[in-house]
């Protein structure tokens, strides 16, 4: 599902934020993301969603490589795949059941079959009675939810999360945790950056670990 | 159906929009409305003034005014002696008495006329020549001229000929004036649809992320510049419409006292059509133009 094959990213100035990563993930797997701040956790993520280009090498998405992938194809890739923020980027000019719903009326959706899915998402997320709320009146904890809802809502293949439990304590990660559980049952792939040792003592899957840019050898829990 | 689906929300959400923030954009509005009004007024000004000229100018025309003073004019040799001109077509006579009747009739000045000791109109031929161009009725009317039973020959149809140079001058005016009007339409929008883009750079980042493609994102700013100019003629229209209804009520009392029903006409149905039209393409346009200029810059990060 996502492969990466030497792959080197760059940034003007001369920072060298990948190095030669190499791996695979197949379909339906779920993967923690390791590493200091800094040792290129997010680039490698943004790479994943075609937000970054790598230098050399190639990123391969479902079979599209995201070293050519040509401009307008880029939309339709990101509709299959969900991203979780660490600042959550939900827009405050709209409540949170339209948060959740601005995924559906990018792909088009039927308002009345769209509406279900919002709740069917919100529910999941334990979210349900906040759906009139101003995403700015929820907690830390709920915004990272809410941000979790819309990026399930259009049920993709793939889900990538940026340090989804960063600023959250134990209770609330934990409950984060569980949702990324029960999507991981049924099949979805996920990518999971983190720096939170409790996260991946307390659901142990594989991990890849980079270090200054490099993925370290052996780096499966 | 997806589509219309789409656009029908993307409508409402932009109505909703203008609706829940009106203060800038009824400024816009207004601002745009205000600009057309100038090159509509002018329209409806030249069109009423094209059909009094077409009303009053039918044929082209000599009028040849015998002397008042002289009475001993063989009116009757005259008349045959013009008739049997080869480069007149037809001759009509119109009498003294007969033209200070009209004159009582038709104009609010017969107190005044009755007041005077004798009549001092003239007889008159009003002479249709065969070639109306311009050299051709020079000609004749010099000619006429020259006969000694004539006091004075006019050229009735040079007068039709200034109205209509100054006519075509006051449409290209009118032209120059609703192309730069035109001009700032779009620029005004462009600038709107700047600060729009700007101030939701972070929507537009996040809708990108989640895998809007340009076209959706486009949409919503199309739809407002093509609302804000099709209000703007809206606006316009009601500018012209109050000021003609304005006009006319004091029009009408001038008009009177020259005996005339010259009056403003409104806008016909089909010219305000194209007014709205027109309008809202050019909003429409300086929205695209904008959004092609600023949107690629915005990319998330």
């Amino acid at each position: 599902m996502i492969r990466f094959g030497q792959v080197y990213k760059r940034y003007p100035g001369g920072h060298e934020a990948l190095q030669d990563v190499s791996f695979d993930i197949a379909k339906g797997e779920m993967v923690y993301l390791t590493g200091h701040s800094g040792a290129g956790k997010s680039t490698l993520l943004k790479l994943v969603a075609a937000i970054e280009r790598p230098t050399s090498g190639s990123v391969l998405i479902n079979g599209q490589n995201i070293r050519s992938i040509k401009r307008e194809a880029i939309p339709a890739l990101r509709r299959n795949i969900g991203l979780i923020f660490q600042d959550h980027k939900l827009l405050f000019d709209r409540n949170a059941f339209d948060n959740v719903m601005l995924p559906l009326q990018i792909s088009g959706f039927d308002h009345r079959e769209a509406a279900k899915r919002v709740r069917a998402a919100l529910d999941k997320v334990g979210l349900l009675t906040r759906e009139k709320a101003n995403p700015i009146a929820l907690s830390g904890g709920e915004q990272q939810r809410l941000c979790i809802a819309r990026a399930i809502v259009t049920r993709p293949d793939i889900l990538l999360a940026d340090e989804p439990t960063g600023n959250l304590d134990a209770e609330y990660s934990s409950e984060i945790l569980n949702i990324f559980k029960s999507f991981h049952q049924v099949g979805v792939t996920l990518l999971i950056s983190t720096h939170d040792q409790s996260v991946l003592q307390r659901f142990p899957v594989r991990a890849l670990h980079l270090d200054h840019g490099m993925l370290q050898q052996g780096s499966t829990t | 159906m997806k589509m219309l689906r789409e656009h029908l929300h993307v409508l409402q959400t932009t109505l909703s929009r203008l609706w829940f923030t009106p203060g800038a954009s009824l400024l816009n509005m207004a601002i745009i409305g205000i600009a057309l009004s100038l090159p509509v007024g002018a329209y409806v000004l030249l069109k009423s003034v094209q059909q009094l000229a077409s009303t009053v100018a039918d044929a082209p025309q000599i009028s040849a005014f015998l002397d008042a003073g002289k009475r001993d004019v063989e009116l009757a040799a005259l008349k045959s002696k013009l008739e049997g001109n080869a480069r007149i077509a037809r001759v009509e006579f119109i009498s003294r008495d007969a033209a200070l009747q009209q004159l009582q009739q038709s104009t609010g000045v017969s107190d005044m006329i009755g007041d005077l000791p004798h009549n001092p109109l003239p007889d008159t031929f009003i002479i249709y020549p065969k070639a109306t161009d311009t050299e051709a009725m020079e000609a004749l009317s010099q000619e006429l001229q020259s006969w000694k039973q004539f006091d004075h020959v006019q050229l009735d149809s040079a007068w039709i000929k200034k109205l209509d140079a100054l006519l075509n001058l006051g449409r290209l005016a009118t032209a120059i004036l609703a192309t730069t009007l035109s001009l700032a339409l779009i620029a005004i929008t462009f600038n709107t649809i700047r600060l729009q883009i700007l101030t939701r750079r972070d929507e537009i980042e996040v809708t990108k992320l989640i895998g809007a493609d340009d076209s959706f994102i486009r949409r919503p700013f199309l739809y407002f510049g093509l609302l804000q100019g099709l209000t703007g003629g809206i606006v316009a229209w009601l500018i012209v419409s109050a000021s003609l209804w304005l006009l006319n009520g004091s029009l009408a009392e001038l008009t009177r006292l020259y005996a005339s029903d010259f009056q403003l006409h409104p806008l016909s149905l089909s010219d305000t059509l194209a007014l709205f039209v027109f309008s809202g393409y050019l909003g429409w346009l300086g929205a695209w133009f904008s959004v092609s200029q600023h949107l690629w810059q915005i990319e998330p990060r």
